[in-house]
Formats: C-alpha cells, sequence, structure tokens
C-alpha cells in the first residue's frame, strides 16, 4: 500500500478505510441534510403539509360513506389507511429525491463528488434523511388521523411495522433510480424524481383490489410490492385476519428492486462520470 | 547500504501524472492525449482560451470525468478506478461550484470535515475560520455572504484536510483586486508551509506570474508550450505573461484564416 492511502500524511486526519470513518462520512451528510430541514420552517410545514391534506380529504369522505353505504360503515379505516401507508410510500421517495436535488440546486455536487464520500455512503445518508423526513411528516398526520377519525395506524400491531418496512424498501428502490437518471441526465431529468412513485398510484391497487384491474394488468401489478401491502391492510380491515405471505412476497420483491435500484444507481453515476454531466451540474 | 531519505522519497509516485490523456465527448475533443508530471510542491497553471481543456483535465484529475483515452494518476491511483484511494489527499476550490446554500459557513465546514475525515474538527474550524478572517461570519448562512466571503469559505474548505494536491480552478475570478490578492497571499502560504502540490486553472496572467512555478498551455486539447512563466516571457520576446497568451492567441487565430 503507498502512503497515505488509508491513512494520511496529514496530521489533522484520521483513517480513512474504517468502519468508524465511513459512519462519521455517513454522519456528516445526514447533518447536511438536517441542518438544511432545520433551517427553514416553511419547508417543515410542507412536509407535512400534502399528507394533511389527503389524510382530511380521504378522512371525510370515509365519514361520508360510512353514513351512507353499508360496506363503508363495515370498513371502516380503510381509505384512511390506505391514504396514511400510500403517504409513506410517496413521502419516503420524495425525502430521499429531494434531498439528493438539494445538492445540484446548491451547485455542490462537484464538491461531494470528490471528497472521500463513497456512492454507499451517499446512499445509505440519503435512506437516513428519507427516515426522518417521513417521520417529521407522518408521525403528526398519524396523531390527527387519531384525533379527528378514530382511527389508530398503531392498532394495526406488527403488520403495521411489516407494511412500514416494506413501503420504506420500495421508496428507496424508487429513489435510487429516479436520482441515478437525475446525476445521469441533470436537472432536465428532475421532474423524473417527483413523478416516479405515481406510477405505482393506479398499479398498486392503494383504493382497490387487485381484482378490478383488467386481467392483463394484473400481473404488473402483482410483481410491485406495494401491491401486497395495500391487499395486506384490506384483508386487516375487511376480513380481520393479518396474511404473512402477502408481506413475505413484498419483502422477496423489495429485495430484488432495491438490489436493481443500487446497481441502476452506480451505473448511472458512472455513465455521468463518462459523459461529464457531474462537472456540467457544478457549474 | 542505507539509501538516502531524497533517493527513498523519490520512489514515490509522483503527486500528479497525466499519461496520453484523452477525451472525447461525441464528437468533440476536450482533451487530446496530453502528457505531464508534476513533482511534490510545485505549483502548475493550466492556461488556455475558453474551451482548451483545462476544466476536463482538472475534472480528469479529480475523478469526476472518466477519460476516454490515457491515465490521470494521482499519488499513483488511477482516479478512473481506485479515487477513493487518494480523495482525501487533495481538495478543490472554484467560484463555479458552491457550498450548500442554507447551511451556515460553520455546518459547511462541519460538514465536509466529517467528510474528510478531520480530526478535532472543532478546533480545526475555528483555527481555519481565524486563518481566514472568517470568525464573524461563522453563523451566517453562505448564500448570503459577498462573493468575495464565499471565496474565503470556498478556500476553508479547500484547506480543511490540509491537502498535498490542491486544484484550483480560477480561484480569484470575480474577486476585487484587494480580496484577490489577500487570496493570493493565504494560498502561497499554504503551499510553502505544507509544500503543497498545486494545479491552477486561470485566467489571470499576473496570478499565474506570481503563484506558478511552471506553466501549462493548452489549446484544443493540446499541450502547446510547457515551461516556466519566465522562460516563456523570453522564448516570445515578450515583457509579461499576459502578452505570451495575447500572442500565442493571435498567432492561432490568425493561422486558422489562411486558407
Amino acid at each position: 500500500m503507498t502512503g497515505g492511502e488509508a491513512g494520511s500524511s496529514s496530521l489533522r486526519l484520521g483513517e480513512q478505510t474504517t468502519l468508524k470513518a465511513s459512519a462519521g462520512r455517513i454522519w456528516g451528510m445526514i447533518l447536511r441534510y438536517w441542518y438544511v430541514i432545520r433551517s427553514s420552517w416553511p419547508r417543515t410545514a410542507e412536509l407535512i403539509y400534502w399528507p394533511l391534506v389527503q389524510m382530511l380529504m380521504w378522512g371525510f369522505l370515509q365519514s361520508y360513506l360510512a353514513s351512507a353505504t353499508s360496506f363503508a360503515s363495515k370498513a371502516a379505516g380503510l381509505f384512511i389507511g390506505a391514504v396514511l401507508l400510500w403517504d409513506i410510500l410517496v413521502r419516503s421517495q420524495l425525502g430521499f429525491a429531494v434531498a439528493f436535488l438539494e445538492d445540484i440546486w446548491s451547485r455542490n455536487l462537484g464538491h461531494l463528488m470528490m471528497s472521500p464520500l463513497r456512492p454507499a455512503e451517499l446512499v445509505a445518508a440519503l435512506m437516513a434523511v428519507s427516515f426522518i423526513k417521513l417521520m417529521v411528516a407522518m408521525v403528526p398526520v398519524a396523531f390527527l388521523a387519531y384525533f379527528l377519525f378514530g382511527f389508530n395506524v398503531l392498532s394495526l400491531g406488527l403488520a403495521f411495522a411489516a407494511f412500514f418496512a416494506n413501503l420504506v424498501l420500495t421508496s428507496w428502490a424508487l429513489g435510487l433510480v429516479s436520482t441515478g437518471v437525475v446525476l445521469r441526465w441533470g436537472l432536465g431529468a428532475e421532474s423524473f424524481a417527483w413523478l416516479i412513485v405515481f406510477v405505482f398510484l393506479p398499479l398498486c391497487c392503494v383504493y382497490y383490489p387487485v381484482a378490478t384491474l383488467p386481467a392483463w394488468l394484473q400481473p404488473v401489478s402483482l410483481a410491485l410490492p406495494p401491491t401486497y401491502v395495500f391487499e395486506g391492510l384490506r384483508a386487516i380491515v375487511l376480513e380481520g385476519k393479518f396474511v404473512a405471505a402477502f408481506m413475505l412476497k413484498a419483502f422477496g420483491l423489495n429485495i430484488i428492486y432495491f438490489a436493481l435500484g443500487f446497481a441502476a444507481f452506480a451505473y448511472f453515476l458512472q455513465s455521468a462520470r463518462k459523459h461529464g454531466t457531474l462537472v456540467q451540474m457544478g457549474e | 547500504m542505507q539509501k538516502p531519505i531524497s533517493a527513498a522519497c523519490d520512489k514515490r509516485p509522483p503527486p500528479v501524472q497525466v499519461v496520453r490523456l484523452r477525451k472525447v465527448y461525441r464528437d468533440i475533443v476536450a482533451v487530446d492525449g496530453i502528457d505531464f508530471t508534476l513533482a511534490a510542491g510545485a505549483v502548475t497553471a493550466l492556461l488556455g482560451g475558453n474551451g482548451a481543456g483545462k476544466t476536463t483535465t482538472i475534472a480528469m484529475l479529480m475523478g469526476l470525468v472518466i477519460p476516454t483515452a490515457g491515465e490521470a494518476r494521482v499519488f499513483g491511483a488511477d482516479m478512473a478506478r481506485e479515487r477513493h484511494r487518494v480523495l482525501h489527499r487533495m481538495n478543490f476550490e472554484s467560484p463555479y461550484v458552491d457550498v450548500p446554500m442554507r447551511l451556515t459557513v460553520r455546518q459547511n465546514l462541519e460538514v465536509y470535515g466529517r467528510l474528510y475525515g478531520v480530526r478535532d474538527l472543532k478546533a480545526v474550524v475555528a483555527a481555519t475560520a481565524d486563518d481566514l478572517r472568517l470568525t464573524e461570519f461563522l453563523d451566517r448562512p453562505y448564500g448570503k455572504l459577498s462573493a468575495g466571503q464565499k471565496t474565503r469559505v470556498s478556500l476553508a474548505k479547500a484547506l480543511l484536510n490540509e491537502p498535498e494536491l490542491l486544484l484550483l480552478d480560477e480561484p480569484t475570478a470575480s474577486l476585487d483586486p484587494d480580496t484577490a490578492d489577500w487570496v493570493r497571499a493565504k494560498l502561497e502560504h499554504y503551499c510553502r508551509r505544507r509544500r503543497a502540490t498545486v494545479v491552477l486553472a486561470s485566467h489571470n496572467m499576473a496570478e499565474v506570474e506570481r503563484l506558478a512555478d511552471r506553466v501549462i498551455m493548452l489549446e484544443k486539447g493540446r499541450v502547446i508550450a510547457d515551461a516556466t512563466p519566465a522562460d516563456l516571457i523570453t522564448r516570445f520576446g515578450r515583457s509579461t505573461l499576459e502578452e505570451v497568451f495575447l500572442a500565442i492567441a493571435r498567432r492561432r487565430a490568425d493561422e486558422e484564416k489562411l486558407p
């Protein structure tokens, strides 16, 4: 090993290749994104705004339907549960992608990419930040859902933990693909990062069973992990049973999707280095 | 027999070694097979007009751009494949790349200090801020600083890890003469103290004359001159590097006009 590969000839620097060093870089990036969240209360309010509006709209709609139809009265919590779970997927993916976009908007990407920060560390920090943003957005909304409509998301018990973990994994896979696309094609592809998750809204059958889809579309829906989460929610609310097989299928698919997402991110990063996009984005 | 220390040092790879380096974007040749090696402690200026290939060369030295052919090696590491071996030993400053606007100066330095694995970070940030006259701005957002103050923050970020290789892309662009002079003095002092190797891309010839030991002049991605500033001035029979630069640029323009 040549001098300074692992350590440094500067007394100022610690070891560079240990797990502790890697954790230090990840923590540095988490702090970087946390400082942005903390610096602006309108941004924090924005995190809560859309989940709150959605929850109120579906909550009131469900209240109306419950008084008008026997199905909806039986299925109390179906829509509001679905919207809360859907927002976990959306907010977590946007939290991931927008954190990354912050570095492009602030013309900081060049500095980051030539720092010792490794791609996997950047991804780990983005995952952590998307989780923090998700908590900031969803915890107050979940409380309000309970106080306004009597829907306690925690009453789903362990099923909620399984739903949550699966949705967050899917959101990270989508976040990896969308940030990879922005890395490769620059801010011209920014809208992709904002919109990609919404393709899942009709396909994952958030508010209706998979059987509602035409037969040719059902295999597509069943290839998406969130479909099993929403089917699982309906099984709990309508039939009172937790279908573990749904969660296992979702988890298995998520492992594949996350691996593919990371491979896509790495491929697009390499492609951006070949095409010089990283330099153009920094200027 | 024990070898003398200087001979042992010579065995270490040079800070920068560029071998037949070439970069082609579709049908545009940005860098066209250049070679150079930089010795430890040397300040080398990359000169050339817009589109000469300076920024692309620096980007390949940082590993941000992968060469089409050839190699850009830093401390022996091929920057296309193994840049993470050496990135902690180098740093970069450019007015065209910012640090996050919403973060305060202190927060920015803290974040970058962690990315570079700086020990005793609080003390280092305080000392660096003091050295670069940033102490009173430490808790102000970077986006609210003047151009001169931003340059000082960028410089503080670039020096935080005490880099052995410093890449500077027009470090004093858009600064008033007084601030620019102050920045040059700081860079001179740092290079002397740390014996750092510097690659400097600049359009400011006075700056190059003052800082650089060596000038590599690029045109259309090729090296057209490689000498000390004094040698270039003598060779072209001019009195300043600016006159040399203009003479070369105009001569090329005239050649292009010829049928």
